[in-house]
């Protein structure tokens, strides 16, 4: 699963993920990482069992960590499943199901943000909040 | 026995009229043949939902309490051509805002127009007698124009090209992102569904043919611009009122680096008159090819890459140069099918009828190239045609000497006779003055930008003010260096013309 961390500003300087993956030894992949003196927003990927280690150990540190559900926000009334998106996405997030109805498979999107604008009517969008 | 479009009018009238849509179609003359498909369906609707670039709206505003005669007219900072009369403007759909540019333009003023939003209008004139008013600014909706009709000079394409980008660098193109290397194929149109591919001999399909235009009913005018019947690529001139349509069949658009346009749902149906009529409506994707075009050569001949067909896109990937390649449609199946099956529905329920084409398409017509008086030339016209190649493992000393021998700054660097590096005399300055003594390959710069053979000089130059670099490999088809053009080339253009 895919867990958004945010770092308030006093705690950027700190190695906080490095620590965390010392002590507890929980294997993480980076997917994105937006870090400067005002803060930070790291996503990282983790096996599902590892969330609430994980996610106790991030909050002791006063830093927040949420799982992110929808990395990708699809707006329904712009969207018009023409698939476009299809084909820019490396990782193969989307597709269309037999109806043609466009179908979205978040387990794999690496929030390379290629879709967003691809889209040629606007209805994609990086989800920043977590949910 | 041929029906005649009268006798399936009346069987619309009465309730009685059998229409399918063309991709049910393509199943029951499978099963039961086209002599007996004829017999017992009289219209098959067809529908497409895509990218048509070439629409717009014809307004008339109404007169001003003092009257003006526009010479200038902005929509929202979209600009409307207004050269016609006093009140009347035509806003495209791929004019692009003044203000905020490609996010916005023509074809979002047309959605919200649809969705009765208010638009701001700034006009300008210079006065007269008889319309004294140099400026005015108002706020309308659709409902205070006298018409809004929709005229499209170029719509429904019968076949699309297919897009890819054998290049190094994203394109962004009217066919979306293309990925470098080939990573992806972008396509148009609705194949099994697409109006013109069912009546490919434009038996049925012409001046006074109705319509489904984005929720109204709408009337063919004629050919289309650039209408090319003798290739297959024939196009249609649409006409419909916008004050009918709907938000659901019209979307605005933005491509990305490309700029606006509209997503318009075109429905057309097909009388099944004969067998012959039947056999043409019976169409299916694998039948109709589509070549895949490498759109990195910038150029009106685009090389074509590979031929496919709509069954092979849709499947997914499409095997190029022995790697699966993801294929993406930019228009929307799934809204083609909505279009196909409201205008079945609409004809079924007895309230859309068909009209009588009076005028068929031009057979055999092509589209002419634009003539150009001041023509560019192209790299390689204008290239240093003397191949010079290092090999990167050579000193750099070595690409020194070819420099002197051959008085130039730029050297291709080759392995295996393929390139894989440039390195200039600014690459070699500098290993000097670092104290190196290395090979070609560590002084060389590796992610090398190149041309091919047949772009135009104009497109370099842009492309060279980009990179910040001074010279620019000249490659063929299989990669291999057949000159150099350097910015020495081009400037020489304008002092000493241009073929010297």
């Amino acid at each position: 699963m895919k867990i958004k961390i945010s770092f308030p500003e006093e705690r950027v300087k700190s190695p906080i993920l490095s620590e965390i993956i010392l002590k507890t030894g929980i294997l993480v992949s980076i997917v994105s990482s937006r870090v400067d003196s005002t803060g930070g927003e790291v996503i990282i990927e983790i096996l599902d069992k590892y969330y609430e280690t994980i996610r106790d150990e991030f909050i002791a540190r006063g830093v927040s960590a949420v799982p992110l559900n929808t990395p990708i926000c699809r707006n329904e009334k712009e969207c018009i499943e023409c698939g476009a998106c299809i084909s820019v996405c490396l990782s193969k997030v989307y597709g269309f199901d037999k109806d043609w109805n466009l179908t979205m498979d978040m387990q794999k999107c690496v929030r390379c943000g290629l879709c967003i604008d691809m889209c040629p009517h606007q209805a994609l969008s990086i989800d920043t909040d977590g949910d | 026995m041929a029906k005649t479009i009268a006798e399936i009018n009346k069987k619309i009238a009465s309730g009685d009229v059998c229409v399918v849509t063309a991709e049910e179609m393509s199943d029951i003359v499978d099963d039961i043949g086209a002599e007996k498909a004829a017999l017992e369906v009289d219209v098959v609707t067809t529908g497409t939902f895509g990218a048509m670039c070439s629409s717009g709206v014809f307004l008339n505003f109404g007169h001003s309490e003092i009257p003006i005669k526009i010479t200038k007219m902005f929509m929202n900072d979209v600009e409307a051509y207004s050269g016609l009369a006093a009140v009347d403007a035509y806003l495209g759909a791929t004019q692009v805002s003044e203000k905020a540019g490609m996010k916005y333009g023509g074809a979002h003023v047309i959605e919200d127009l649809i969705r009765g939003k208010e638009i701001k209008i700034v006009a300008q004139s210079y006065g007269t007698d008889c319309y004294p008013r140099k400026e005015l600014t108002t706020t309308v909706t659709l409902n205070d124009l006298n018409q809004a009709i929709m005229v499209n000079p170029r719509n429904a394409y019968q076949r699309y090209d297919a897009a890819t980008n054998g290049s190094k660098r994203i394109l962004h193109t009217y066919m979306g992102k293309l990925l470098p290397d080939f990573k992806n194929v972008t396509y148009s149109g609705a194949g099994i569904l697409s109006p013109l591919s069912n009546d490919p001999t434009y038996r049925t399909i012409g001046a006074g043919t109705k319509i489904f235009m984005g929720g109204a009913e709408g009337t063919i005018i004629g050919e289309g611009t650039q209408c090319s019947t003798a290739s297959g690529f024939a196009t249609l001139m649409t006409t419909a009122n916008l004050k009918e349509m709907t938000k659901n069949y019209v979307n605005a658009a933005t491509f990305e680096g490309y700029g606006t346009s509209l997503y318009l749902g075109v429905g057309i149906p097909i009388p099944i008159l004969d067998a012959e009529m039947a056999k043409a409506t019976a169409v299916r994707d694998a039948d109709i090819e589509i070549s895949i075009k490498d759109y990195s050569v910038g150029r009106r001949d685009r090389p074509v890459i590979q031929k496919t067909n709509y069954e092979e896109l849709k499947s997914g990937s499409v095997l190029l140069n022995g790697k699966d390649v993801t294929t993406s449609p930019l228009s929307s199946f799934k809204k083609a099918r909505d279009v196909a099956n409201e205008l079945k529905s609409r004809i079924a329920a007895g309230t859309f009828f068909l009209g009588e084409n009076t005028t068929t398409l031009p057979k055999k017509q092509s589209a002419k190239p634009m003539k150009e008086t001041n023509k560019l030339p192209v790299a390689g016209d204008v290239m240093g045609k003397k191949v010079v190649t290092v090999e990167k493992t050579e000193s750099f000393i070595e690409a020194a000497k070819l420099m002197k021998q051959n008085e130039r700054n730029h050297i291709s660097v080759v392995s295996k006779g393929k390139l894989v590096g440039i390195i200039t005399s600014w690459d070699i300055s500098k290993a000097v003055a670092e104290g190196k003594v290395d090979t070609v390959e560590a002084c060389m710069t590796k992610n090398v930008v190149t041309c091919s053979p047949n772009e135009t000089v104009d497109v370099i130059a842009k492309r060279l003010a980009k990179h910040k670099i001074s010279a620019i490999p000249v490659i063929d088809e299989n990669q291999n260096v057949i000159g150099m053009l350097t910015s020495e080339h081009i400037s020489k253009l304008f002092t000493r013309g241009k073929h010297e």
